[in-house]
C-alpha cells in the first residue's frame, strides 16, 4: 500500500480556490522561513531529496491532513534532523546546547546561495540495466502499487496508477530509483518513461473518451502488456 | 528504516506552525548549522529574482522562432538552460505543446512537483489538496473553476509528475499578435496558461 500523500482522484475535497497571478509568493513570513530552513538543512549533506520527501509522507495521516503545506515541510524537517542524529530530542524540547555542531562546517553561506541553487541536484544517472520497453509499446503497471524492496517505503506510482495499460510515449533516460534511494539503499538508476494511460483506464466514469493522463515510471514500475 | 512511531519528534516543537519555524530555526542557528542570511538570500532568489517571468520568455520565444520551438520541444533542458534557466528542481525539463485539439496540464499528485527555474515557487491551489486530488480524474471540472472551457473536440491530457522531470506547457499563440515583439508577448504569457490551468492573455 501507499500513503496518504497519495491523493490523486481522491474524492471529496471540495472546490480548488485559485489565488490571482499576482499574490505574493509567500503567503506569511514563515512559509518563506520553512522553505528556506528546509533547503538550507539540505546543505548539511545528511539526507537526499527521495529520503526528504519520504520524510512528508511518514507523518501521521492525521497530521497530513490537519496540517497545511508548509507545517508539514518543517514536521517532516524536525523528524529527519533527529532520525538523521543532527538534533537531539533535547534540542527540540529546549534547544540544546549552542555550537560547535560536527556539520557546522557544512553549513550554507549566504555567499554561496546563489551557485547552490543555480547548481540543482540532477537525478539523471548512467545505468547498466537495459532498455526493455519502446516508445509506443502497450505496460501494465504493477499492482498493488507500493515500494517493493522496503514494505510501507517510498515509491511514485501512484495508487490510482496501479495495474492499469498504457502506452509508452516518451523514454527520458535513466534516473535515480527513489524507491531505493529513499532508504540509503544506493541510486540504483534505470529507465524511466513517460507513460500515457486513457482516462477510461484509470477512472469509472471519464470526462471524456479522448482524455489522458501520463505518469513518469521507473522500468521496475512495469510489465509488457 | 521506515517507522510509524506515533511519538514523532517535530511534537516537541510548538504547535503554532509561525513558531514551529523560528523555533527550529533558532537551534539550527545557535549550532552553527543555518546562517539566516543565507536564508533571507533563499527568501530573495523565489521572491524576486526567480519566477514566471523566465518561463513567459521562453514561451514567447518559441512563439517567434520556429527552430528554437522545435528544438524545444526535442531537448527542452538544454534549450533553457542555455537562456540562464537551470536549477534546483529544474534539472530534466520537458515542454508539451498546446495545439487545437489537445490541451495539456500539469500537477503533482502526490507532492508539489514544479519546475522552479521557470516558474518559480508554485501557488498555494497548485499544492493544495484539491488540486491534487482532482486535476487527473476530473481535469474538466478543475479547468471550469479556473473559468477555462475547453472545445468538446479538444481532449485533455493531464501530466502527474511523478519522478524528477519537469514539466512546462507551451500554450497556443493567441490570435492578433502577428508581428508583436517577444517581450510584448511575454507579457501574454500567464503563469497558469504554462501550468495549463489558464490561456495566455489576449492583445490589447
Amino acid at each position: 500500500m501507499t500513503r496518504v500523500h497519495d491523493m490523486g482522484g481522491r474524492f471529496g475535497d471540495g472546490p480548488i480556490n485559485p489565488e490571482v497571478e499576482d499574490a505574493p509568493v509567500f503567503a506569511e513570513d514563515w512559509h518563506a522561513r520553512a522553505l528556506a530552513v528546509t533547503l538550507a538543512s539540505g546543505f548539511l549533506g545528511q539526507w537526499n531529496i527521495d529520503v526528504s520527501r519520504h520524510a512528508r509522507e511518514r507523518l501521521s495521516p492525521k497530521d497530513y491532513a490537519r496540517f497545511s503545506y508548509y507545517e508539514k515541510w518543517i514536521s517532516g524537517l524536525a523528524d529527519l534532523l533527529v532520525e538523521r542524529g543532527v538534533l537531539s530530542l533535547d534540542d527540540l524540547r529546549s534547544g540544546g546546547e549552542d555550537g560547535p555542531h560536527p556539520l557546522a562546517e557544512r553549513m550554507l553561506k549566504a555567499d554561496a546561495v546563489s551557485a547552490a541553487l543555480a547548481k540543482g541536484g540532477p537525478a539523471d544517472r548512467p545505468s547498466n540495466v537495459a532498455v526493455q520497453f519502446s516508445v509506443g509499446q502497450q505496460v501494465v503497471t504493477t499492482r498493488p502499487a507500493g515500494n517493493r524492496i522496503v514494505d510501507g517505503g517510498h515509491t511514485r506510482l501512484p495508487n490510482y496508477a496501479s495495474g492499469a495499460r498504457g502506452r509508452i510515449l516518451r523514454l527520458h533516460g535513466t534516473h535515480v530509483l527513489p524507491d531505493s534511494n529513499a532508504h540509503g539503499l544506493g541510486e540504483a538508476p534505470e529507465p524511466i518513461y513517460a507513460v500515457v494511460f486513457p482516462a477510461s483506464e484509470l477512472w469509472t466514469s471519464p470526462e471524456h473518451p479522448d482524455d489522458e493522463v501520463v505518469l513518469d515510471l521507473w522500468q521496475s514500475y512495469l510489465e509488457p502488456a | 528504516m521506515p517507522h510509524d512511531d506515533h511519538d514523532h519528534p517535530h511534537a516537541l516543537l510548538p504547535p503554532e506552525p509561525a513558531l514551529r519555524v523560528k523555533a527550529l530555526e533558532t537551534i539550527l542557528t545557535r549550532k552553527g548549522l543555518i546562517d539566516p542570511a543565507a536564508l533571507d538570500e533563499i527568501i530573495d532568489t523565489y521572491q524576486n529574482k526567480i519566477g514566471p517571468q523566465n518561463g513567459a520568455r521562453v514561451v514567447a520565444k518559441a512563439w517567434s522562432d520556429p527552430a528554437f520551438k522545435a528544438a524545444l520541444l526535442e531537448d527542452a533542458t538544454s534549450i533553457v538552460a542555455d537562456l540562464g534557466y537551470y536549477g534546483r528542481q529544474g534539472e530534466h525539463m520537458v515542454v508539451v505543446e498546446n495545439t487545437s485539439t489537445r490541451h495539456n496540464m500539469v500537477v503533482c499528485t502526490l507532492c508539489s512537483c514544479y519546475p522552479w527555474p521557470l516558474l518559480g515557487i508554485p501557488p498555494g491551489w497548485y499544492k493544495s489538496d484539491a488540486y491534487r486530488a482532482r486535476a487527473v480524474r476530473e481535469p474538466r471540472k478543475v479547468l471550469a473553476e479556473f473559468g477555462l472551457t475547453l472545445p468538446e473536440d479538444t481532449s485533455v491530457r493531464v501530466w502527474d509528475s511523478t519522478a524528477e522531470v519537469r514539466y512546462l506547457v507551451l500554450p497556443m499563440r493567441p490570435d492578433g499578435t502577428d508581428g508583436m515583439s517577444e517581450e510584448a508577448l511575454a507579457a501574454l504569457v500567464t503563469r497558469d496558461s504554462m501550468i495549463g490551468t489558464g490561456l495566455p492573455k489576449a492583445p490589447s
